[in-house]
């Protein structure tokens, strides 16, 4: 039975916030995109900084993420968002600059602006979402494509002597002077959002210290690119992805994490069957 | 900062002229022949006193695009770069055009095609005013031809880039940017103030208050028929432009029975070589183009009806001709007499080229 | 202390992903056998053993819940 009399303005714990617009996402059912998109607008909503925030959206699957942010938003061309934030940031010191991009965006064509403006120690906040996968051009390997990970440009699995190794480029920034928080969240289940949370909170206050960049990576799922369902594609995220990208803290107040091992890589992990 | 008469190289003119004219930001990356444009800002350290922001860029892919995040929050942003640079640029400039960022980019041309050389060149202007990126899209392209107009068009060009939502692309070459001349300098015109900024780039990125709507700067539209609408209101605004904005010196044209065209350098050789054909008699002018999009159109068409040729002369194998050509609609001679991968002609070979391919003819 | 909760569904947003479904501790989500507007079997609050705790709502993708709670 319903508790129909419950719902009442005084009894609301939990609704959308309005720092989100009320376009419905063009994502598919069940990406963490959305989940990522609304725990950064909650942190801007709690915060109390929708007016004094811009957004750096990428290329990619969230291309139009500034249709769902109810801020300020420019929309940057592949790969070039930690150079737009660069200047963004620059020119407007008091404002709350972050980008939000994906893997291939941020780790394979941006590269060369991802690390300078971690090395430069950017006072931005950077959301990094890794799903191992082009999602937006049809699901090509990316750089953080998993050894024998299928893609629809590695059809017979990822292989090192063709394609090279995932690149762990959240281990690589870590390891930059200029990164002052670097952790790595997920979104796939309600303690994971909430941790994730926290951490793209404290992203955001790192920028009044004025002390580098923050960075946090979401290791999420793609279950259209990955071809499994929303709840299989998390379970396949938690056995195959989460031992080469493992969840947790990397770098905080500016000091490597001292039981993370940064040099940690993992190639031969077998890859787990969709059951 | 105030008005004075100064020797400086045309490449430090452009940073002061930034500095004077109240620019916010530079974002740049080192390439001969213009790397005083930022040694310059370094050295004069803006933001200590204006308050400009100056930042060495790791790459021109980079600095256009700082170029682009800033000037989309509604500041005064500048870039500059040569030839290779410019080309790696181009991304940048089609996604500037294309979310309608007003911003300045000088670039001191040298020869190519590839590394080519550092020696100063004019072989970018296909580049410059028929696209160079991707997309239906035009730079307003100015061309200045002394040291002076290097610092003035700094100026000038805030102006058109903000009136029209447009970057603006200062052509010169290696030669003006590294030739030392008398410039006069202005009085610094303030930075804007953060309600002065909020008036002038009302659609840019300044934190969204709750009195509007969000600000979005994006040249992303997927539904086709939206985007063409987007084409069509761009093309206006150029046409607008061509109405508006066509700036050009015409010289000795008046009785001219043969006219040189050129912009930059060669403008400033022809010139000379005018000058030599009028002490041997011969009725020659020049039209030496200032803007090069818009260009000149119904001035090179006044012309062709009136002269016996017309000479074009650029230090390319010949691209601003195609324009001219157009614009006279064959209705009188027209050649190209260029020297290039960084030579630089004489008058004695321009005028000379006049008399063989167009007045002995 | 005991929660009673209820939560309502914008059900012509939700996509039907099912990841409410997986991420309720008390089982009283299920995804409908009716479809909305857009083709989804969105999900649909069942029985009455909901405590409020938001898991569904922390999960949702497209933030179409939204959770309201009681002490009793």
């Amino acid at each position: 039975m319903a508790n129909l009399d419950i719902v009442k303005p005084e009894n609301l714990v939990y609704t959308k916030t309005k720092v989100l617009t009320d376009a419905t996402m063009h994502y598919c059912p069940g990406c963490g995109h959305g989940t990522a998109h609304r725990i950064v607008a909650e942190v801007i909503d709690e915060m109390g900084i929708q007016d004094q925030t811009i957004g750096i959206a990428p290329v990619g699957c969230s291309v139009l993420a500034y249709n769902y942010f109810d801020v300020d938003f420019e929309e940057a061309a592949h790969g070039r968002a930690p150079a737009l934030a660069t200047a963004a940031k620059r020119l407007n010191p008091d404002l709350f600059v972050f980008t939000y991009q994906g893997d291939g965006d941020l780790a394979a064509i941006g590269t060369a602006e991802t690390i300078h403006a971690c090395n430069r120690g950017e006072n931005i906040t950077m959301i990094f979402i890794n799903n191992g996968i082009y999602g937006m051009t049809g699901g090509q390997m990316a750089p953080t494509t998993l050894i024998g990970m299928k893609s629809q440009t590695t059809p017979r699995g990822r292989n090192i002597e063709r394609n090279g190794y995932p690149l762990r480029i959240t281990e690589l920034l870590a390891t930059l002077p200029g990164t002052y928080f670097v952790s790595r969240q997920s979104v796939h289940t309600a303690a994971a959002v909430r941790k994730a949370k926290a951490a793209i909170r404290q992203g955001f206050e790192n920028q009044k210290l004025k002390k580098g960049v923050s960075f946090i990576e979401i290791c999420s799922s793609c279950n259209s690119g990955w071809k499994m369902t929303p709840v299989q594609a998390n379970k396949w995220m938690e056995e195959n992805m989460f031992p080469n990208y493992p969840i947790g803290d990397i770098k905080v107040d500016g000091k490597l994490v001292e039981s993370v091992d940064i040099n940690r890589i993992v190639v031969d992990h077998p890859l787990s069957v969709v059951k | 900062m105030a008005k004075e008469l100064k020797l400086m190289k045309g490449n430090e003119a452009v940073a002061r002229a930034m500095i004077a004219s109240g620019a916010d930001g530079y974002f740049g990356y080192p390439i001969t022949p213009q790397s005083e444009v930022m040694e310059t800002l370094m050295a004069e350290q803006p933001w200590e006193t204006t308050g400009m922001v100056v930042l060495q860029a790791e790459s021109e892919l980079a600095s256009i695009n700082m170029v682009y995040g800033g000037a989309a929050t509604g500041k005064k942003v500048a870039t500059s770069s040569s030839s290779p640079g410019i080309s790696l640029m181009q991304e940048g400039f089609t996604y500037l055009a294309g979310a309608e960022i007003p911003c300045v980019i000088m670039n001191a041309m040298r020869g190519g095609p590839g590394l080519g050389t550092i020696q100063p060149a004019q072989s970018d202007y296909f580049q410059s005013v028929k696209g160079g990126g991707h997309g239906d899209y035009q730079l307003y392209t100015i061309a200045p031809a002394s040291v002076q107009e290097m610092y003035d068009f700094v100026f000038d060009a805030w102006d058109i880039a903000f009136k029209y939502r447009i970057p603006v692309l200062i052509l010169t070459d290696g030669a003006i940017g590294q030739c030392m001349e008398k410039c006069m300098t202005r009085d610094y015109i303030p930075r804007w103030t953060e309600e002065e900024r909020r008036a002038n780039a009302p659609w840019a990125c300044w934190g969204k208050p709750a009195s509007r709507g969000h600000n979005i700067v994006t040249s992303l539209e997927l539904e086709s028929s939206r985007q063409e609408a987007f084409n069509q209101k761009l093309q206006a605004k150029y046409r607008t432009m061509e109405e508006n904005e066509v700036k050009y010196e015409a010289i000795n044209c008046d009785d001219a029975d043969y006219i040189f065209v050129a912009y930059g350098t060669s403008s400033r050789i022809a010139m000379k070589a005018m000058q030599l054909g009028r002490e041997k008699g011969l009725k020659i002018g020049l039209l030496r183009l200032i803007t090069l999009f818009p260009f000149p159109k119904k001035k090179v068409a006044e012309l062709a009806k009136q002269a016996k040729g017309m000479l074009c002369v650029e230090m390319s194998a010949g691209q601003m001709i195609e324009d001219v050509k157009l614009a006279a609609e064959c209705k009188v001679p027209i050649e190209h007499y260029g020297r290039y991968g960084g030579m630089i002609p004489t008058p004695e070979d321009v005028l000379a080229a006049m008399e063989k391919q167009i007045i002995n003819k | 202390m005991a929660f009673k909760g209820q939560i309502v569904i914008d059900i012509d947003r939700c996509k039907g992903c099912g990841l409410c479904v997986e991420a309720c501790p008390m089982h009283v989500i299920e995804l409908s056998k009716h479809v909305n507007g857009k083709g989804y079997n969105y999900s649909e609050a069942t029985g009455d053993g909901c405590i409020g705790c938001a898991s569904c709502a922390m999960v949702c993708p497209d933030g179409v819940i939204s959770v309201y709670k009681v002490k009793c």
